[in-house]
Formats: C-alpha cells, sequence, structure tokens
C-alpha cells in the first residue's frame, strides 16, 4: 500500500477513534437536550471541568484516568442531578430564551471560574503505557485514542442498554415523548428530569475523562465543545442516540479530512458549514425523527 | 342566481391517513349568517382552517367573491376580506386590550393614528371599552373571547368566521353577542360563518345550517328542517335536545 | 413635565456636558456604554421586537468593521462613505440568514445556533483572508491624537464619545418612532402569537426579515465606529461569541424589548464592571476572568429573579411606564 493512502488511512482511522469519544459527549448532550428539552449552552464547559478533574487526580493522586472515570463520572451525575432540579426545573415552563440565557450565564461563570482557578495554561495527562502504538499491517494506530474509544463505546453501549430495558429507562422516554401524558400516568415528571440530566452529566463526565488522552485542557475549550456537541446532535439527529455516535464519527473524520486537505485550523468550518446545510434541509438529521 | 360569497366545492383533507374532511361541498350567502354543527372531530374547525389558508385543502376548490382562495396564505385571506377568530383563544396576552385591536385595523388603515380610532370604536360596540388599558392577559375568559373577536372585525372582513365563539360564556353574555353580530349582519351587511356547539345562538341567528359528521356534510336546511331531519338527531341532536 | 420626561432632560444634559467634567480615562467608559447601549438597542429590534433571539450578532459587527477599514486601507475610502458599503454588506447577510431561516422554518434555539454557526465560520474564514489581514490583524494608520479629523474619524477620546452620542442617541429615536409605527404594532403582535398575527393580515415573513434586515444594517455601524476608534481589527476577537453576548447582555438584564432597557443594561454592566476590576487591582491581585464571571453572576441572578429585566421593575417603583412592551401612550 502506498505511503500516501496509508497516511489518509490512519488519519481517517484517528478520525473515527476520536469521533467515537465526540460521540459520547454528543450522547450526553441528546440525552439531555432531547428528553428534558434543556439547551445545554454549558456542555463543553462542563466537559472541561470532567478534563480538569481527571488532570487533578492524575497529578494529585496519580489516578489512572481509565479508573478515575467512575468517581467524575459519579460526581457528575450528581452535580447534573441538582443542577436541573435546584436551578432548571422552575424554568421549563418559561419562554426559551430565558432557559437559554440561564445557560449561558452558567457557562460563562464556569469558564471563567476555571480560567480563575487554573490559569490559561494547558495541562495534560502522560500515561506510559500509551506511548506505543499498535501496528495493524500498514496502519498505525494510537494506543490512547482506541482505549478511549473503547470505553466511549461502552459507555454509549450502556446508555443504550439502559434506556432500551430498565424501567427507569422506558420511564425517562415516555416522558420524553410526551410531558403531559407521563405526568397523567403517574410518573414524577420532574425527578425524572433530574435523573436524566444528571445520567447525561455522567455521560458527559466519562467522555471528558477520555478526551484528556486525547488534547490538552484549556479554560477555553468549553465553548467550542459545546457547539461541536450541538453540531454533532443535530447531524446525527436529536432524539437519536446512535445518531449522537455516528455524527461525532462524521465530525471526527471529516476533521481529520479538512486537516489534511486544508489548514488545521479550518477543520470547524466544515462543521458550522454542516450544521448551517442540515438545519436547512434535513433538521431532523442523519438518524432522528421528523420533528 | 348570483355566486355565493363562499363557496367551497368538493374539499377534502386527510391527516396521516386520516380522512378529516371528505367531499364537502356548501356555500354561503352575502349577508347570510350561517351556521356549521357537528360532534366533535366532525370536521369543522378544518373545514375553517382551509378556507382561513392555514392549510390548503388535498383537492377541491374555496371560492371568495368569485375568486379562488384554497392555495393562499392566511395573511392574505385577511387581506381578501375574511376575518376568523381561534377555538383556543390567542390574545397578544402582553399587549393592552386596544393595541390588540389596533393590530387588526391597521390593516385597512393608513396609519397608527386612523387604526385607533377604529378600534376605539369597535371596542366600545362591544362593550370592552373600560378596558381597554388592560392587558390582554389580565382578561377574563369571557373578555377575551370578545377581544377576539373585535380583532377580528377591525379588519373590516366581509365575511367573519367564528370558532366557538359562545362556548364557556354565560346565558346574558351570548345574549350579547347573538345581539352584536346580528346588529352587524342586519345594518352593516356582515356575512357570517360560524361553528357552535351551544344551540341557542346557532338557533337564533342563523338563516341556514350544515351538518358535518365524520368529516361528510350529512344535512343541510333552514334550521327547523335540520332540526327535524332524522339523520342529524340520529347522530348529534339526539343526545342534547334542542 | 411628567416624571419620566424631567429625568430624561437630567440625564441628556449631563451626557451633553460630559467630556468638560470628567477626565479620558473615564470618557472612554462612558465611550464603551455608549457603544455597547447602541449596538444593544441594535439586537433588541431583532430580538425583542421581533422575537427572533440571534446569539451571533458579531458577525455583524466585524463584516461592519472589516468593510469600512479595508476600504480605507486599501482604497483610501473614508468612514463616512464606508459606512454605506458597510450597511449594505451586513443588511444583504442579514437578509441571507433570514431568508434561510425564516423560509425553512427555523425558530428558537435552532435560529439562535444558526447564527453562531455563521459568526463562527465567518471567524475562521477571516482567519485566512490574507487581504484583510488574516489572524494578524487588519490595521488603520494612526497619524495624530491631537487634530480631530471629523472626515475621517482621526481624533482625539472627545470627539469619538460625540460621535458614538450621537449615534446611540440617534438609534434610541429611531427605535422609539418603529415601536410607534406599524412595523412595531406588527412585531409586537408576531412576537406574541404569530398564528393570530397571520390570521390579522399580518405577512410575518416580510416582517421579521425587516427586523432582521434593520437589526444587521444598524449593527453595521457599530462595526464601523469600532474600527476607526481602536484601528487594529482581529478575527478571533471580533467575531469570537463572546462578543455576541457582550452585545446582549444590556438588553435582557435592562429589559427585553424596551426603549430604556438596553441603555440602562449598558450602564450597570460597564459601570459595575469597571469597578471590580478596579478593585482587584487595588487589592494588589491579577485575576483573569474576573469580570467576565461577574457578567455571567448577574445575567444568571437577572434571569432568575427578575425575568423581564430591570428596567421594568425600576420603572413602576418609579411610576413611569416602561415603553416598548406593548403600552400605546395617550
Amino acid at each position: 500500500m502506498s505511503v500516501d493512502v496509508a497516511n489518509v488511512l490512519n488519519l481517517v482511522l484517528a478520525g473515527v477513534l476520536t469521533g467515537l469519544v465526540y460521540g459520547l459527549m454528543a450522547l450526553g448532550l441528546s440525552v439531555i437536550f432531547g428528553v428534558v428539552r434543556v439547551v445545554n449552552f454549558a456542555h463543553g464547559e462542563m466537559m472541561t471541568i470532567a478534563m480538569y478533574a481527571t488532570v487533578m487526580l492524575f497529578t494529585a493522586l496519580n489516578l489512572d484516568p481509565f479508573l478515575a472515570v467512575f468517581p467524575v463520572a459519579a460526581g457528575f451525575f450528581v452535580f447534573g442531578y441538582l443542577l436541573q432540579a435546584g436551578l432548571i426545573n422552575p424554568f421549563v415552563t418559561r419562554p426559551e430564551h430565558t432557559q437559554f440565557m440561564l445557560l449561558v450565564a452558567l457557562a460563562m461563570i464556569l469558564v471563567n471560574l476555571l480560567l480563575m482557578i487554573f490559569g490559561p495554561d494547558a495541562r495534560n495527562v502522560q500515561l506510559d503505557y500509551l506511548l506505543e502504538s499498535i501496528e495493524l499491517g500498514p496502519l498505525l494506530i494510537d494506543r490512547g485514542k482506541l482505549y478511549a474509544a473503547l470505553v466511549a463505546c461502552a459507555t454509549a453501549a450502556a446508555f443504550f442498554l439502559f434506556f432500551k430495558y430498565a424501567l427507569l429507562g422506558k420511564a425517562i422516554r415516555a416522558c420524553a415523548d410526551n410531558y403531559l401524558g407521563g405526568k397523567v400516568v403517574g410518573l414524577n415528571v420532574k425527578r425524572l428530569y433530574a435523573l436524566t440530566f444528571g445520567l447525561g452529566s455522567a455521560c458527559l463526565a466519562v467522555a471528558g475523562c477520555m478526551m484528556v488522552l486525547l488534547v490538552d485542557v484549556t479554560p477555553v475549550l468549553g465553548p467550542s465543545y459545546t457547539l461541536l456537541a450541538f453540531v454533532i446532535v443535530i447531524v446525527g439527529g436529536l432524539g437519536s442516540m446512535a445518531g449522537a455516535l455516528l455524527g461525532g464519527v462524521l465530525i471526527g473524520v471529516s476533521e481529520a479530512l479538512a486537516g489534511l486537505y486544508f489548514t488545521p485550523s479550518a477543520k470547524s468550518m466544515f462543521s458550522f458549514a454542516l450544521l448551517i446545510l442540515v438545519l436547512l434541509f434535513r433538521p431532523q438529521g442523519l438518524l432522528g425523527k421528523r420533528p | 342566481m348570483t355566486e355565493p360569497l363562499l363557496s367551497v366545492h368538493g374539499v377534502c383533507k386527510s391527516f396521516r391517513g386520516v380522512r378529516a374532511v371528505s367531499n364537502v361541498s356548501f356555500g354561503v350567502e352575502r349577508g347570510h349568517i350561517v351556521a356549521l354543527i357537528g360532534p366533535n372531530g366532525a370536521g369543522k374547525t378544518t373545514c375553517f382552517n382551509m378556507i382561513a389558508g392555514v392549510f390548503a385543502p388535498d383537492s377541491g376548490t374555496i371560492r371568495f367573491g368569485g375568486a379562488r382562495i384554497d392555495r393562499l396564505r392566511p395573511d392574505q385571506v385577511c387581506a381578501a376580506g375574511i376575518g376568523r377568530t381561534f377555538q383556543l383563544v390567542k390574545p397578544f396576552a402582553g399587549l393592552s386590550v386596544l393595541d390588540n385591536v389596533i393590530v387588526g385595523a391597521l390593516q385597512r388603515s393608513r396609519g397608527v393614528a386612523e387604526a385607533r380610532g377604529k378600534s376605539l370604536e369597535i371596542l366600545e360596540r362591544l362593550a370592552l371599552g373600560e378596558k381597554r388599558d388592560q392587558f390582554a392577559a389580565t382578561l377574563t375568559l369571557p373578555d377575551r373571547k370578545r377581544l377576539e373577536v373585535a380583532r377580528a372585525l377591525a379588519t373590516e372582513p366581509r365575511l367573519l368566521l367564528l370558532d366557538e365563539v359562545m362556548a364557556g360564556l354565560r346565558p346574558t353574555e351570548i345574549d350579547l353577542m347573538v345581539g352584536v353580530f346580528r346588529k352587524l349582519n342586519q345594518e352593516h351587511g356582515l356575512t357570517i360563518l360560524l361553528i357552535e356547539h351551544v344551540m341557542r345562538p346557532v338557533m337564533a341567528l342563523s338563516r341556514e345550517i350544515h351538518v358535518l359528521h365524520h368529516g361528510e356534510l350529512i344535512a343541510s336546511g333552514s334550521p327547523e328542517e335540520v332540526v327535524r331531519n332524522p339523520a342529524v338527531l340520529d347522530c348529534y341532536l339526539g343526545e342534547e335536545g334542542v | 413635565m411628567s416624571r419620566g420626561a424631567v429625568l430624561l432632560a437630567v440625564f441628556v444634559l449631563v451626557l451633553l456636558a460630559l467630556p468638560a467634567m470628567v477626565n479620558n480615562y473615564v470618557l472612554s467608559v462612558a465611550v464603551l456604554i455608549l457603544y455597547f447601549a447602541y449596538t444593544g438597542q441594535a439586537w433588541n429590534v431583532m430580538m425583542g421586537f421581533a422575537g427572533q433571539l440571534s446569539l451571533g450578532h458579531s458577525l455583524y459587527v466585524g463584516v461592519g468593521a472589516y468593510t469600512a477599514a479595508a476600504l480605507f486601507t486599501h482604497y483610501q475610502v473614508g468612514p463616512w462613505a464606508g459606512i454605506w458599503a458597510a450597511m449594505l454588506a451586513c443588511m444583504l447577510l442579514g437578509a441571507v440568514m433570514g431568508f434561510l431561516a425564516f423560509r425553512f422554518g427555523i425558530s428558537g434555539v435552532y435560529f439562535a445556533l444558526l447564527t453562531i454557526a455563521f459568526a463562527e465560520f465567518t471567524r475562521i474564514g477571516f482567519d485566512h483572508l490574507d487581504w484583510l489581514g488574516g489572524s494578524g490583524g487588519l490595521f488603520l494608520r494612526v497619524e495624530r491624537r491631537d487634530m480631530n479629523d471629523l472626515a475621517n474619524l482621526r481624533g482625539s477620546p472627545v470627539m469619538f464619545y460625540y460621535v458614538m452620542l450621537a449615534l446611540a442617541a440617534a438609534a434610541f429615536a429611531f427605535c422609539a418612532w418603529l415601536l410607534r409605527s406599524r412595523a412595531g404594532y406588527y412585531w409586537q403582535a408576531i412576537r406574541e402569537n404569530e398564528e393570530a398575527a397571520q390570521a390579522l393580515g399580518i405577512n410575518t415573513f416580510r416582517y421579521k426579515m425587516l427586523a432582521v434586515v434593520i437589526s444587521s444594517g444598524m449593527t453595521a455601524l457599530a462595526g464601523v465606529f469600532f474600527a476607526f476608534y481602536y484601528n487594529n481589527l482581529f478575527p478571533e476577537q471580533i467575531f469570537h461569541i463572546s462578543r455576541s453576548i457582550e452585545i446582549i447582555l444590556g438588553p435582557i438584564i435592562g429589559g427585553l424589548g424596551t426603549l430604556f432597557g438596553p441603555v440602562l443594561g449598558a450602564v450597570l454592566l460597564t459601570v459595575l464592571a469597571d469597578g471590580i476590576t478596579e478593585l482587584v487591582a487595588a487589592l494588589g491581585l491579577d485575576i483573569p476572568g474576573v469580570k467576565q464571571v461577574f457578567y455571567g453572576v448577574t445575567l444568571l441572578l437577572v434571569v432568575m429573579f427578575l425575568p423581564n429585566g430591570i428596567w421594568p421593575a425600576i420603572a413602576s417603583r418609579l411610576g413611569i411606564r416602561p415603553q416598548g412592551s406593548g403600552r400605546s401612550d395617550d
């Protein structure tokens, strides 16, 4: 196989793996936005916090990110639950833009608190056993990306199963489809909303722990990840978990290819162009239901 | 014989495979008050929505004043001279009662000042004059219904579509409304097509009644004829009585 | 005279005499306040009047700024002529965005995301446009600060103050006029209930487009001012989403859809933010991000407890009716 083709294949593969982690991040948003209808404008900021938490746990306690996943996710579950129950729930009935603004405000506070606490310098996590890449024929697979992607897939699978088979998961889906109907049959909708937000946040936290293995973390990453999450959710299709993962992979690959054929800094231009096109011509995304 | 002001011909509408309106034809003569009645789900509001331009019929035509209006947008239908009220009233909650009507009056006025004058007059006619500076959100339901009518009247329609405007009103309020419509009809020649469940005003006002059931027109005629029609009694009036 | 009119008169007198009363630093803060009062007013036309949430207004500031700046540096076209090109460019852009949004039925959150996407796309795009300076920036020549050259907008802070004051006052008057016009009524109707508005003969598409085009055109002027005041333009800064959010903070905190809301919001935010920065510096600390946290907390509190903004709450205490949220005046 020629060097060029192998090069492109490696890039695409790296894009797929990174995309799966993006997809997990978007999955959290899909669950939150799709069920609770909260436009979580602080999504990226929350993930950035998870990334910092992972870094801190690593530097202070030498805790491997793959293990840190558990406490960080648990912590975020609680945080998300409280956020929805305490702050956002009263806004469910208010006009859309006030709820939007609430989360914009939250995002601003979070980003700048991070900036105040950690400063603008980049941090990352270096794991020795991830340094060696895996060779598969002509392909060179980055170990860190591979493991992160596997964790992302495992988490996503757990979510699929939960929403499809668990009683609680089904109850949540019922609320998403029909708020009033859910109330009528006796579901404690507000509690389920809080639960959903908690689950979405936990999902996000796992994505953050894994993302640390792929990029360096700075406080200002938040907004771009928020936008990325929305692009993926809309492209993949609101309400579709598979769509979130598919969208993530699509974006991951397009970013990788854009970086190769144009300049790396232009890669997000492509994502935004895609968002605009999807909003115009296929608002339900690739796998979503028609609104 | 001159063409009716409103002429609905062979109109059909389905939603996701469910037939809401099936080959309905009727006319409304200039200067008449006509009622469209029928059980819930009969297709009455769907007909209204098609006349008002909210959506187009799957087949059939609707003519108003001789011209086809079935492909027009709602605002174009209003410009053509049809005003409508909504079954679930839609006031501009954050605006005052007067401002609500001004929005309607602007349709046929050169400017805000002219619209204002016309609006005050209409509010008086509907006994809402005193409440003109109140926010629409603070109004009771009967007042909101009257506001809805006032607003539609402000657009100076030739045909007024009233969608269950009497529901939830007390007998005295019903009588007030009936009086207003009768006056508008007799003195100003306003043509009215109304959907109603409350039979009192229907019998008091209508010159002609059309009965819908499961999307089909099952009877037409004067109130006396319709009330005695066995098919109608079967499906609808039998349970209520008059 | 009514209480409102008296307050207004005092306010106007203070504004006119300000340069004589304060030093250059305070004056520059005042310019900033007026700038945000202006852009807030312009944004308000789209959101407060027509109900369309735009979170990408930095697009118009940037395009307006770059258009006028490029014409000045490359073709020596003065700002007063450049303004027309800038407005045209932004109005076209706004029209395109409006058309796409309204024809394709994009509204609410999706519309907001669309506006963000456009701004971000442009930000990154401009980074690669070398003719406009790319990421390195576009610079306007500053020769002398002592001579006031109004034709070329080169001059002292005092000159810029009066220019911005005139712009802000004109925007205020324009919006007051708009609110009372047919368009003003129609916009409020559309905002309250679009379906009912249509049933009353309002071509909602046309009026929503009008709001978008007016809003974008007005914002273009802010961009032109920005270019000639700061004399340097960087895509990273001027198109950044933080700029868009700064623009909306004033109107939301002050009071959506009202006339004084954006002004009050701009005053409160700028004065208090500046106060905090000073305080932090006085304590010998250097904490980046404090100002933004303050903005965020204020926004949070307002959204939670005073969702209509601060101005309507204050106005009712003072016995004044806030103009703009749908009141017809006698």
